[in-house]
């Protein structure tokens, strides 16, 4: 259990791509970095702290408008760039606080905001880009529908610091009338309750967790390390569908999603019946 | 949460399944189907725990005066005796349609 | 239900809020042709819920139908407000997802099938935290294909509105229908207040809530694409009218140079009224008859 400290994402950029000057003309929260990986060029992009940036509930490693807008617009732009050509890869590095919780976020439909980030991200998997995941931090909400979970693969840290979740333990505990201890004690019993990587891990939506020993200052055989995970992650998306069907046909899905499975199996089941019928 | 069961004797048999309601506070879901065979049988599965005598009365109070062969599932959120009752009694009307 | 439709039109209106899920759904298709999938006595319940001492409903809030609206074949599925808040959980996300990939597998196969989402949902059901947060995103994902098949509409009707992750799905679709009771936003103004503070946001200013997140404003800022009375007939029209609309050029969740140039043109040194937005952003929105 670790507070967000919105560091994890500059040092992961840095370190993987060799380079610290991202792209120029956008906020200094969204960081986007072109650097080969393998045999490819990839396009690298997270989400920063920014305690100057212009709207003020979106300044400490929230996902806000400006943020999703700019995360819209370089993904749309490798789409466009590679339309005849072979497509790069896009990693999202992930480490984001949550979504941007502000009266001005609402009122100019922040929903909005999410929605075209997710929809560039999708549009790329659907294209054939390997959009690749890597979570090194924290992965919450709204923030994580907008960037990341719409990845082909996703990869994260086996690190008490990488905390996935659709709600801060706080907040979680107030609305299901529950204290913080009873919610960690159910999470130990109840997998997608916990806010623990391993626990997460066995949801079956994970490609990978990767154990890193320094995650806030890898040495370059970690680094090396990481990169090699990504390339394997990209291969691997390459020579699969682009759809997310993956997440629920690993082997830990097909123990935990049981539910998912059997409800899907039904309606194809029955769709099929009624198709004959009309 | 508490899981209640009972039986009644039944006398004739339904042709048609039928489900009213919805699980939201205060309110319950029933979901009423033929059963073969002379009796009737009631499984409630309720959010409040403790109430094993309330539902007895109002399943006998319904059961008095209805004879039907039929399985019923009541997923309850806190319904009062009276909405109970009301929501047996439309499920009844449902399958009779 | 479906048999008293068409007589609607001519005695008195019918609400449509009033209606619960299945009523809704049923009510758009052309009648006697619907059909519920995965229904209450397939019970498909939630697997989380008992375990945590809460009652599960047997369609786990969720229903599909599939029929046919104006001829053709199109698949319903209607989220039930009143239970668990209208929210996803494994097995209402998964049978959303499951609806919309048959859907586009159909189309895929040429037979045309169109989408239409109820949405009434507070966003992930937080006993199912995780698997709740990953349906939604295959829920976008699915979305995102089949929309490039046949539109997908969604409506949101109240009284619970669309908030959380899937007020992103709501952002995904090819066009929202929303009535002046329905609200669609990404944070509710309780999570507001409670996060960033009563200044931020007042949660209980009612008129505020309605300013921002209402669907009289969501229509007037073009972020929903037809505002209708509660009116079952006039749900039923705006649905036929968009399904005969057919696919948008460009889904407005795609324009994003647009949209990021607005935010860059705003003031962020000061709260907006709401009422400023729909002057500077309605302009050249495609035109919407309002019903």
């Amino acid at each position: 259990m670790s507070e967000y400290k919105g560091i994890r994402g500059t040092v992961w950029l840095k370190a993987l791509t060799g380079q610290s000057a991202p792209l120029g003309g956008d906020p200094a929260s969204v960081l986007t970095i072109d650097a080969p990986l393998g045999e490819d060029n990839a396009r690298f992009l997270c989400v920063v702290p920014n305690p100057e940036g212009r709207f003020p509930c979106a300044r400490h490693g929230e996902v806000g408008m400006e943020e999703a807008y700019t995360l819209a617009t370089r993904v749309r732009e490798v789409i466009h760039e590679d339309r005849d050509r072979l497509k790069r890869p896009i990693v999202a590095i992930v480490d984001v606080k949550s979504q941007a919780y502000g009266r001005r976020e609402e009122t100019a439909g922040i929903f909005l905001a999410g929605a075209a980030a997710a929809d560039a991200y999708g549009s790329a998997r659907l294209a054939g880009h390997p959009v690749i995941a890597l979570i090194v931090g924290h992965a919450f909400s709204g923030a994580f529908l907008t960037h990341g979970y719409q990845a082909n693969r996703l990869l994260a840290f086996d690190d008490d610091g990488v905390m996935i979740h659709a709600m801060h333990k706080a907040a979680a505990a107030r609305i299901t009338r529950r204290t913080v201890e009873s919610l960690e004690e159910l999470g130990k019993t109840i997998a997608p309750l916990s806010y623990n990587i391993r626990d997460y891990a066995k949801l079956g939506l994970l490609y990978k967790l990767l154990h890193v020993e320094h995650p806030e200052n890898p040495s370059p055989a970690e680094i090396e390390g990481v990169q090699k995970e990504l390339i394997a992650a990209i291969h691997d998306a390459r020579n699969s569908p682009v759809d997310l069907r993956s997440r629920t046909t690993s082997s830990e899905a097909l123990d935990m999603r049981k539910a998912s499975i059997q409800t899907r199996r039904l309606l194809e089941a029955q769709w099929a019946e009624i198709r004959h019928e009309q | 949460m508490e899981r209640i069961e009972f039986d009644y004797p039944a006398t004739h048999a339904v042709l048609k399944k039928a489900h009213v309601g919805v699980v939201g506070s205060g309110d319950l879901e029933v979901l009423l189907e033929p059963l073969d065979g002379d009796s009737a049988h009631v499984s409630i599965l309720t959010s409040v725990d403790g109430f094993r005598n309330t539902w007895k009365a109002v399943l006998d109070r319904f059961f008095a005066s209805y004879q039907g062969a039929v399985r019923i599932q009541i997923h309850d959120a806190g319904a009062t005796p009276g909405s109970v009752l009301l929501r047996l009694q439309q499920a009844v009307e449902v399958s009779q349609r | 239900m479906s048999e008293q439709r068409n007589d609607t039109k001519f005695i008195n209106r019918q609400s449509f809020i009033e209606l619960n899920a299945r009523e809704r759904a049923e009510v758009l298709f052309d009648a006697g042709t619907s059909r519920e999938l995965a229904g209450p006595f397939d019970r498909m319940e939630s697997p989380w819920l008992a375990m945590q001492g809460v009652t599960p409903q047997a369609d786990d809030g969720c229903v599909v139908m599939k029929g046919k609206i104006s001829g053709q074949s199109t698949v319903v599925i209607a989220l039930e407000g009143a239970f668990q808040g209208g929210s996803m959980g494994e097995v209402s996300g998964e049978k959303l997802a499951a609806a919309l990939d048959l859907a586009c597998a159909d189309n895929e196969k040429g037979i045309r099938t169109n989408a239409v989402m109820l949405l009434e949902t507070g966003g992930v059901r937080l006993q199912e935290a995780n698997l709740g947060l990953a349906s939604i995103a295959e829920i976008m994902a699915s979305i995102l294909v089949l929309r490039r098949h046949v539109p997908v509409i969604c409506i949101i009707a109240g009284t619970v509105g669309c908030f959380g992750g899937m007020s992103l799905a709501a952002g995904l679709a090819s066009y929202v229908v929303m009535t002046r009771e329905a609200r669609l936003g990404m944070n509710g103004p309780e999570v507001i207040e409670q996060t960033s503070g009563v200044d931020e946001f007042d949660s209980s200013d009612r008129a505020l809530i309605w300013a921002i997140h209402g669907g009289e404003q969501r229509f007037a800022m073009g972020l929903a694409d037809a505002l209708v009375e509660d009116d079952a007939q006039q749900m039923v029209e705006a649905v036929q009218r968009f399904i005969a609309k057919g696919v948008p050029a460009v889904h407005r969740s795609s324009e994003v140079a647009l949209y990021r140039s607005r935010i860059a043109a705003l003031d962020p040194s000061r709260q907006w009224d709401p009422k400023e937005l729909r002057a500077a952003w309605k302009a050249g929105a495609a035109p919407e008859v309002n019903q």
